[in-house]
C-alpha cells in the first residue's frame, strides 16, 4: 500500500534555493492544468512528466527531483513554458536541477565534450591545427576537381572579415566534405567571411551540463577573439 | 551571450536568415526546375533554437521561404505544429550525448510520426543535433525518409553538389546535375 505523505515532513529548501536564482519564475502559480504534459514529448518517460516534476518541487520533494534521471531526458526546448497559462519557466528548473548535480555525477558524454570544447575550443576535441589542416585540404580538393570553384577561396583567422563562421565541430571530423556547400554557397554570393579557430565549434555542451563556469569562459574568449582579435561585423551562426 | 552580459558589437545573424536575404536581393540565384517533373516532397525540421527560444517565427518563416525557393513550392509538405509551436526533436539538450538511449528514442518518436504523417522523402535539417536525431528515428523506428542538411538542398538546386557532397541524397537524387565523368554538368 502506499503511504500517505505527510506535508508537515517536508520543507522546500531546494524550490526556495532555485527560485532565488530565477526570481520570475512563479513556481507556485501552477495551476496543475497539465498543458505543459499534454504537450511535452519526454512526458511519461521515467514515468516523469512536467507537471508532476513542478508539484514535486512545490511538495518538498527535493531528493527525489535531484536524482531523477529525467532532468536529462527533458531537452530544455520550452514548449511547456510557451504554452503554459501562467507561463512558468520548466526549462530554467530543468536547468537548475541539472546544476545540483555533482559534476561527476552528471552525464559522461556530456561532461566530456564540455570538457573539450573548455580545453580545446570545440567539443570534438580537436587541436586547432588539425582544423586547420581540414579545412584548407577540403578547399583545396575542391579548387581541384571542381573547376567552378577554381578559385574558392576559405581562410581561418583573417583579421577584418565582416563576418565569422561560427561551425558545429562534427562536421570537419565527421563529414568534412559536408563544409563544402556552404563555402561554395558563401563564393557565390562574394561574402567576405572567415573562420575563426578559438572557440570555433558552435555547439555549447557545457550550456548542457549546465557548467556555469564553464560555458561563461567559452563565452567570453570567443567574445574576446571576434571582437579584439578578428574584428568581425556579424557572427554567423550555421544552424 | 545574453546571459552573462558580455559586452560586444558584433551582432548574430542566423545563416537562414542570410540565405533568404540574398535570394530576395537575386544575390543567391536558385530556382526550383529541378523538381518540377520530379516532384519529389519535402519537409522542414525547425530547430527549437532557432524558433521557438528566439520568441518570433521570424527565421522559421525565412526557412520555408528558402525551402520553397529550392524544392517548388507545391513540393513542400509542413508538419503539424510548426514553428515556434513545433516539437523538439529529442535530439537537444544534450540528449544525444546524454546517455538516456531508449528514452531519446521515445521521445523523438512523436517527431517522427509527424514525418511521417507528411508523406515527404526528405526532411530538410538546418540543425546537426536535429540532423543526427531524425537519421536515428529514421533507423529505429523503420522510417524510409531521408535526412538532409539545408546547404545540400541549395547547392542541389543550384547545380554546384560535388559528388563527394551527397552522402545524404537518395538513389533518387544521388546523381541529379551530375556528368557521366561525375564532374558537375
Ligand atoms: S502548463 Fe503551467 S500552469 Fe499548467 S500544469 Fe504546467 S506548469 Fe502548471
Ligand atoms: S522543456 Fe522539457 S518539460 Fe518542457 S516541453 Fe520540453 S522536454 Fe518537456
Amino acid at each position: 500500500m502506499i503511504e500517505a505523505m505527510k506535508l508537515e515532513e517536508f520543507t522546500c529548501d531546494f524550490k526556495e534555493d532555485v527560485s532565488s536564482r530565477i526570481p520570475e519564475a512563479n513556481f507556485d502559480l501552477c495551476l496543475t492544468c497539465g498543458t505543459c504534459t499534454g504537450g511535452c514529448p519526454a512526458s511519461e518517460q521515467y514515468g516523469m512528466d512536467p507537471r508532476k516534476f513542478l508539484r514535486m518541487l512545490l511538495l518538498g520533494m527535493d531528493d527525489e527531483i535531484r536524482k531523477s534521471p529525467w532532468a536529462w531526458v527533458c531537452t530544455m526546448c520550452g514548449r511547456c513554458m510557451s504554452a503554459c497559462p501562467m507561463k512558468i519557466n520548466i526549462p530554467k528548473l530543468i536547468y537548475n536541477v541539472r546544476a545540483s548535480w555533482d559534476r561527476d555525477k552528471r552525464p559522461k558524454g556530456i561532461r566530456g565534450s564540455c570538457d573539450q570544447h573548455i580545453k580545446s575550443g570545440n567539443a570534438m576535441g580537436v587541436p586547432k591545427e588539425d582544423f586547420v589542416f581540414t579545412i584548407e585540404d577540403v578547399a583545396r580538393e575542391i579548387r581541384e576537381t571542381q573547376p567552378e570553384f577554381s578559385d574558392l577561396e576559405v581562410t581561418a583567422d583573417r583579421v577584418g572579415a565582416y563576418m565569422v563562421l561560427n561551425q558545429n565541430s562534427r562536421e570537419p571530423v565527421t563529414e568534412p566534405d559536408e563544409l563544402g556547400p556552404l563555402w561554395k554557397i558563401l563564393h557565390k554570393v562574394k561574402a567576405d567571411w572567415t573562420h575563426p579557430t578559438v572557440m570555433w565549434g558552435g555547439e555549447n555542451y557545457c550550456m548542457f551540463l549546465a557548467d556555469e563556469e564553464g560555458w561563461r569562459y567559452i563565452m567570453e574568449e570567443f567574445v574576446y577573439h571576434i571582437e579584439h582579435n578578428l574584428k568581425c561585423k556579424v557572427v554567423v551562426n550555421t544552424e | 551571450m545574453k546571459k552573462y552580459k558580455i559586452p560586444h558589437t558584433f551582432e548574430f545573424k542566423s545563416i537562414i536568415e542570410l540565405y533568404a536575404q540574398w535570394i530576395k536581393d537575386g544575390t543567391l540565384k536558385v530556382n526550383s526546375d529541378w523538381n518540377k517533373d520530379l516532384k519529389i516532397k519535402f519537409t522542414v525540421q525547425d530547430p527549437c533554437n532557432i524558433g521557438r527560444k528566439i520568441g518570433t517565427n521570424k527565421i522559421v518563416d525565412d526557412l520555408r521561404f528558402v525551402v520553397k525557393a529550392v524544392v517548388g513550392e507545391e513540393n513542400f509538405v509542413d508538419m503539424v505544429p510548426n514553428r515556434s509551436n513545433n516539437f523538439c526533436c529529442g535530439g537537444g539538450g544534450g540528449a544525444l550525448q546524454g546517455g538516456h538511449t531508449e528514452q531519446r528514442r521515445a521521445y523523438g518518436k512523436v517527431k517522427f510520426d509527424q514525418i511521417i504523417e507528411t508523406g515527404a522523402k526528405y526532411v530538410i535539417t538546418p540543425c546537426h543535433n536535429c540532423h543526427a536525431q531524425i537519421e536515428d528515428m529514421c533507423h529505429h523506428h523503420g522510417g524510409d525518409y531521408h535526412t538532409l542538411h539545408l546547404w545540400t538542398v541549395i547547392c542541389l538546386a543550384m547545380g554546384i553538389l560535388g559528388e563527394n557532397e551527397r552522402t545524404y541524397l537518395g538513389p533518387d537524387l544521388a546523381e541529379l546535375g551530375l556528368d557521366i565523368e561525375g564532374g558537375i554538368q
